[in-house]
């Protein structure tokens, strides 16, 4: 149990009366990858936001390195620390260059002195390739970049957890291989990592287990080539004859 | 020859010079016959029926415009103010509009504010041309700027007022790694500083009332302590207002709305007449002081508006960023949300601050004189009856002139943080 790095028991979520999360059972070890994917309204957002809670659970347990998530701002704050997540959206801070992206939390969060977190921003920079952006702002760079900048700040926290949530669904179809040989790459590095997308080749390349979720439940769990060999349930055949 | 030119249709620019001179000629007919019109009170269209002879200058510089309004002509100047002033029909007639206002006004304008008035002089007497007496400002100049303050202190007024130029220049100049204290002690120390020099009372200076204060100085005074301590407040009631404790929420919403549904007169009643019944016997709290702080609540709370609307407008992704990166509540408001939103609703914050600015005057209810006040008072002196338009021009000059700079540096400030997504 204790070599678990995240551990969910009957995590249940609501948003008013409609059931998100129905009865969530998830372990995940250090070094582990896995890809989660399932139709659109499924909850998959929800699962991997509940994890860094930026999203609240109201029933269940969940335990991240050790710390179970509760109200305690304290130890939320240090889970947050040590999860970093990639969205959709990007969410780079506009105001700010592509550094100061990067070196911001780990100036006013971990007290990394300047000099040496724009150090570390930099290396992070030159791992997925767009240390020549630095000094840009946002706006000015495409949206392959601006995700693979993202992923540069959220690894400048140095953190043991990746999330991704759908991180190339709001890419043109010509960039979004520049974000997933990233993904790639960090994940030949030894990353934990929980990933939301519908990128197949990518989760037969890297993922560990792929997991199907549908109307808020885990309807499966497997190991990836036997996951896509020989998917059990019926909703699972069906997405992935969809979506192959 | 003329007859195959089509008078209502376009004008072409094979027959440039021929259309090009008519235009010309029947627009400085329109003009000619504005200008005799109004300033000589001749009428060369007399000979016309009334009604049309009171829309000649229109007609003829419609029919000028017109013929000018040739595509393509291939003369750089007139397809610029083709496409600028005289593009269709009815922009040619706003056009004509504007320029027959101007005709008719401005000359009487400059005649009494400069050509025929009297600058030279010390008493009304003096005061012997038609136009303004500006005589009248010249001698009450200085209780303009510094109230009643007694003449041979002035230089105490004079000299905070020039360390704090001097300082926010210098804010510009120095070497950003200084920035930061300066500001701080701009802030922080400096008000105190000024306010000590000012009423004096330590250090062997004399002790001034704050009645005695006035004029501009005062203007000046009561808009930077409530400029700088509005902003805060409004910052944290925006904040509170959005917060997910009820407390906080509930008492911010009660104070905005409390504040925001009060006039500003009513509150100043308040601050000088009512707030010192609360107080415990004893103490004392000053006049000006209690003013200060009345404009600053007011104006706090719609600054704390201003604010929320750009709080409103940043995407949830944003907080979620922050949060993911282990900020808590103050990080993520400080160095994520915060200073998108202020950078979204700067010329909201300056519409506030103008406002503030323009509000003070209203102090004169409850008995403190500043710019405004002061002309109140200089008008009704029995030696200078009957000059309250100059004063007010005065002020309105002045008053126009201090928004229009803060007006202007919003603008540039905007265009500086404009790192645009
Ligand atoms: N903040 C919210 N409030 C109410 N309902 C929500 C909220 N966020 C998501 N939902 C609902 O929860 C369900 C699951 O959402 P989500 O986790 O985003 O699904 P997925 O990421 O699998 O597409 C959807 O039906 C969605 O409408
Ligand atoms: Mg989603």
């Amino acid at each position: 149990m204790s070599e678990k790095i995240i551990q969910m028991e009957k995590v249940n979520k609501w948003f008013g009366d409609f059931q998100v999360l129905k009865d969530i059972d998830l372990e995940v070890a250090p070094k582990q990858k896995i890809v989660v994917c399932g139709p659109s309204g499924s909850g998959k957002s929800t699962l991997i936001r509940c994890i860094n809670r930026l999203e609240e659970h109201q029933k269940g347990k969940i335990v991240v390195d050790g710390i179970e998530l509760t109200e305690n701002t304290k130890d939320i704050e240090q889970i947050r620390a040590e999860v970093g997540m990639v969205f959709q959206q990007f969410n780079l801070f506009p105001h700010l260059s592509i550094l100061d992206n990067c070196t911001l939390a780990p100036i006013w969060v971990k007290k990394i002195p300047k000099l040496k977190a724009e150090e570390l921003a930099m290396k992070q920079l030159e791992q997925v390739k767009i240390s020549d952006q630095a000094k840009k702002f946002p706006g000015q760079l495409s949206g392959g970049q601006q995700q693979r900048a993202a992923l540069a700040r959220a690894l400048c926290m140095e953190p043991k957890i990746m999330l991704f949530d759908e991180p190339t669904s709001a890419l043109d179809p010509e960039m979004i291989k520049e974000v997933l040989d990233a993904m790639v790459n960090l994940a030949k590095g030894g990353m934990t990592m929980i990933v939301v997308t519908h990128e197949m080749g990518f989760a037969k390349e890297v993922a560990d287990e792929v997991i199907f979720m549908d109307e808020g439940m885990i309807v499966e769990r497997a190991e990836t080539k036997e996951f896509f060999a020989n998917p059990k349930n019926d909703r699972t055949k069906l997405f992935l004859s969809q979506i192959l | 020859m003329i007859k195959n030119i089509n008078f209502l249709r376009k004008p072409s620019r094979e027959k440039f010079n021929l259309f090009f001179s008519i235009g010309i000629f029947l627009f400085s007919l329109g003009l000619i016959d504005v200008t005799l019109n109004s300033l000589f009170d001749v009428n060369i269209t007399s000979f016309f029926p009334r009604v049309l002879n009171y829309f000649t200058p229109l007609i003829f510089g419609f029919l000028g415009l017109h013929y000018l309004r040739i595509e393509f002509s291939g003369n750089k100047m007139l397809d610029k103010l083709n496409t600028n002033i005289n593009s269709n029909w009815f922009n040619s007639i706003l056009t004509l509009l504007i320029i027959f206002v101007l005709i008719q006004n401005i000359p009487p304008l400059l005649n009494w504010l400069i050509i025929d008035a009297n600058f030279v002089g010390t008493t009304k007497e003096d005061c012997t041309d038609s136009g303004a007496c500006w005589i009248f400002i010249k001698i009450w100049f200085p209780r303009l700027m510094y109230g009643l303050y007694p003449n041979t202190e002035l230089w105490r007024i004079n000299t905070s007022f020039i360390m704090l130029i001097t300082l926010v220049v210098a804010l510009f100049y120095i070497p950003i790694k200084l920035k930061k204290y300066l500001i701080i002690f701009l802030i922080f120390v400096f008000p105190f500083i000024m306010f000590n020099l000012i009423s004096g009372g330590n250090f062997g200076l004399e002790w001034i009332e704050t009645t005695a204060w006035g004029g501009l100085s005062l203007t000046f005074i009561i808009s930077i302590f409530a400029l700088i301590l509005c902003f805060p407040i409004g910052m944290f009631l925006a904040l509170g207002r959005r917060s997910s404790a009820p407390v906080t929420r509930y008492s911010s919403i009660g104070f905005i709305e409390f504040w925001r549904g009060v006039p500003l007169i009513t509150v100043l009643f308040m601050a000088s007449v009512m707030f010192p019944m609360f107080l415990p016997d004893g103490v004392y709290m000053d006049k000006l002081f209690r003013v200060i702080i009345a404009i600053t609540l007011f104006e706090a709370a719609y600054m704390a508006e201003v604010i929320r609307g750009g709080l409103q407008a940043l995407p949830r992704g944003q907080y979620d960023a922050a949060k993911s990166l282990g900020m808590g509540y103050w990080r993520l408001h400080m160095l994520v949300i915060l200073p998108q939103a202020l950078k979204l609703v700067i010329p909201g914050i300056a519409n506030t601050f103008l406002a503030l600015v323009k509000d003070t005057p209203l102090i004169l209810v409850v008995g403190l004189l500043e710019l405004v006040g002061m002309i109140d008072m200089a008008k009704t002196n029995p030696d200078w009856l009957g000059f309250a338009t100059e004063g007010y021009v005065f002020a309105g000059i002045l008053f126009w002139i201090i928004c229009y700079s803060m007006s202007r540096y919003s603008q540039r400030l905007e265009k500086k943080y404009k790192t645009d997504r």
